[in-house]
Parts: structure tokens; sequence; C-alpha cells
């Protein structure tokens, strides 16, 4: 049991159909990649949810910080105007 | 006579995957992490899924040439109420599982057969067991690789995890030469014509088997073949195996839920 904690985590991302992007479903324990891959396709695709899938050691991961929420975020929440919608179009310009 | 040898080989294919399935199946909750209970539940499954159409293609045999009055054959009945006499499975199916070096070992080298068998059964003339040998190779063959993996990464492990493997292959190693005796019931339906000529597969099998436990460094043991599960006679194993497989169908006979 002590071992498997020593396992590195992973992220796991499915393709669900052709055409579509690979979207985060979870993560999962894995020794190395190919055994990531392998356990992934048994974990997340046994319902044929996936055809193609990327694992990322999540170390790798970098991710924003929650504290710092309100001022990454927050600040968008009043310009409009970076919305194309916010601005009215000339008649004369169609198929827009 | 030759639609009785079809059903004994159906039953034969059939018996081999429920076995298998079944002993697969009592890891269920007790695998080494979960990822990894998860996957041989997964191969587990496939393999009773396979059982299933067997049983039910020999079922549908037995019905066909049975007199008038029997009562139905089910796949149910074939898989619950016989005794181990009347199973065929090789004996390398029914083993113990052990630790988890030897359950993954006995994996590969059963999934390593049945990757080339399946191969083969997919250009018999019986329609239906090649129908069933297409659906099912590519099960295998993902079996194959998973198996392989943990051969190689258990093998070529710690001094821990090889010294299982040195174990796991002296106690396994003696059933795996059975899966390329052919018993009567395969020998009268022309190898090559219906059921696959053992004889084809056994240098591919051997073969892959080479490389893989040459990559895991473990080293090829030579020991005597143990036979006769193919014909019903079985070691101690099954026995036990059966009573648990069994139970509700023989305390409750046709009960469902």
């Amino acid at each position: 049991m002590e071992k498997q904690h020593n396992w590195p985590l992973w992220e796991i991302f499915i393709r669900s159909k052709q055409g579509l992007d690979h979207k985060h479903v979870g993560s999962l324990h894995a020794a190395d990649a190919a055994m990531a891959i392998a356990n992934a396709r048994d974990v997340y695709t046994r319902r044929m949810e996936g055809i193609s899938i990327w694992v990322v050691e999540s170390k790798y991961v970098h991710a924003s910080n929650p504290d710092e929420a309100e001022s990454f975020y927050d600040p968008a929440s009043d310009k409009v105007y970076r919305h194309p919608t916010f601005y009215d179009l000339p008649d004369e310009l169609k198929h827009m | 006579m030759k639609a009785q040898h079809t059903i004994d080989y159906a039953l034969h294919l059939a018996d081999d995957a429920l076995v298998l399935g079944h002993r697969n199946s009592e890891w269920t909750g007790h695998g080494p992490i979960l990822e990894q209970d998860i996957a041989l539940s997964n191969i587990a499954l496939d393999l009773i899924g396979q059982a299933r159409y067997l049983y039910q293609y020999a079922a549908r045999l037995m019905n066909a040439t049975a007199a008038s009055g029997k009562p139905e054959v089910t796949e149910d009945i074939l898989a619950y109420l016989r005794d181990s006499w009347d199973f065929r499975n090789c004996l390398l199916v029914e083993q113990t599982n052990g630790d988890w070096g030897r359950t993954v070992l006995r994996q590969f080298f059963f999934s390593a057969y049945q990757y080339y068998f399946y191969r083969e059964l997919q250009q018999s003339r019986d329609t239906e067991l090649a129908a069933i040998a297409e659906k099912s190779l590519k099960e295998v063959t993902y079996h194959l690789r998973w198996s392989s993996e943990w051969v190689i990464r258990l093998g070529d492990g710690t001094e821990e995890s090889h010294t299982r493997m040195v174990a796991a292959l002296d106690g396994l190693w003696m059933y795996t030469g059975e899966l390329f005796l052919p018993a009567d019931y395969e020998r009268s339906l022309s190898p090559g014509g219906i059921a696959v000529d053992l004889a084809v597969i056994q240098p591919f099998w051997e073969e892959r088997v080479r490389e893989v436990l040459q990559e895991a460094t473990l080293a090829l043991p030579s020991a005597v073949a143990q036979k006769g599960g193919k014909q019903g006679r079985h070691t101690e194993q099954l026995g036990f195996l059966l009573a648990e497989m069994q139970f509700l169908q023989r305390a409750y006979p046709g009960c469902e839920w």
C-alpha cells in the first residue's frame, strides 16, 4: 500500500469523437505514461466515451491561484465593449 | 457425430473463458490499486461475454439435436449446473490467483494463446465460431498488450517483484503445454477446417512468450506438461471455483435477480 502512493498522478484528457477537442475527464495514478494511457483506457473509456487519450503528469500543469480570482477575473465584468455585439454595424455591412 | 464434436468444442472454448473470467472477477474490489482493479474486472467481463456467446451457440446445437420432450438447454444451465468432470477448460485457467504477479502471468500465457487462436478461428468453416472469434480478437488484443506490459514491468522490476515472477513462472509453466495438445473432439473437427490447428499457432505462441519473458529478464523453465483438463480431468482447484460460482443456482434453482 505504501508504494502506490509513490506513483505519480496524471491528468487525463479524452476526445469523444473526431473533430472535437480533448476534454479533461479526471486524474489517476500510474507508474509511467504508458501505464497512464492504459489505465485511462480502462477507467475512462469503458462505456465508449472516447477515441483518443492524452495524459499529462499533474506536476506539469500550472494553475492560476484561486486567491487571486478577484484581481484576475472581476475586472472583465464591466468591459462589455470587448464583445463584438457591443458595436452597431453599418447597414451596408452584410454577413456578419 | 460432428454436431456433438462441435458442441464439445464450443463448450471447451466457453469453459476456458468462463473459468478464467471467474478467476479474474475474484480480484474485483481487491485489486492492488483502483485503476488495475477496474482493468482486470474489464478483462473478466470480456471473457465472460465470450463464454456467453459460446454457451449460447452450444445450447442451440444441443437443442437442435435433442430428442423431443427433453428440457431446453440454456447458457445458464451450461455454466451453473454442470459438474467439474463436464468442464473442458484447460488446467491453466483454473489455477488460483495467488499474488498479482501470478494472476498477470496466467493472463499473459492465456491471452497470447487466445490471440493466435482466435486469429485462426476467424477462418473457420463454422461461420458462427468465426464470427465469435472476430469479435473476441479485438478484446484479446488488448488483454495481451496489458498482460505483456505487466509481466515485463514486474519481471524487470524490483528484486521482490522479480522473485515473485520467478515463483509464478515455476507454478504455472507446467500448465501451458496442454494448450497445444488437441483433445479428441478437436482432432475430429478437421484442424484447419472447423477447429484451429493447434500445431499452427504453437510456434507463434512460443515466439511471443520467449520475447516477453526475455524482456522481463525471466528464464524459460522446462517442466513436464500437466494435462487432462480438456477431457474433464481437473486439478482440485476447479471444484472449489465451481462450488462458489454455482452456489446460488444450486441452492436456489432458477433464481433470478
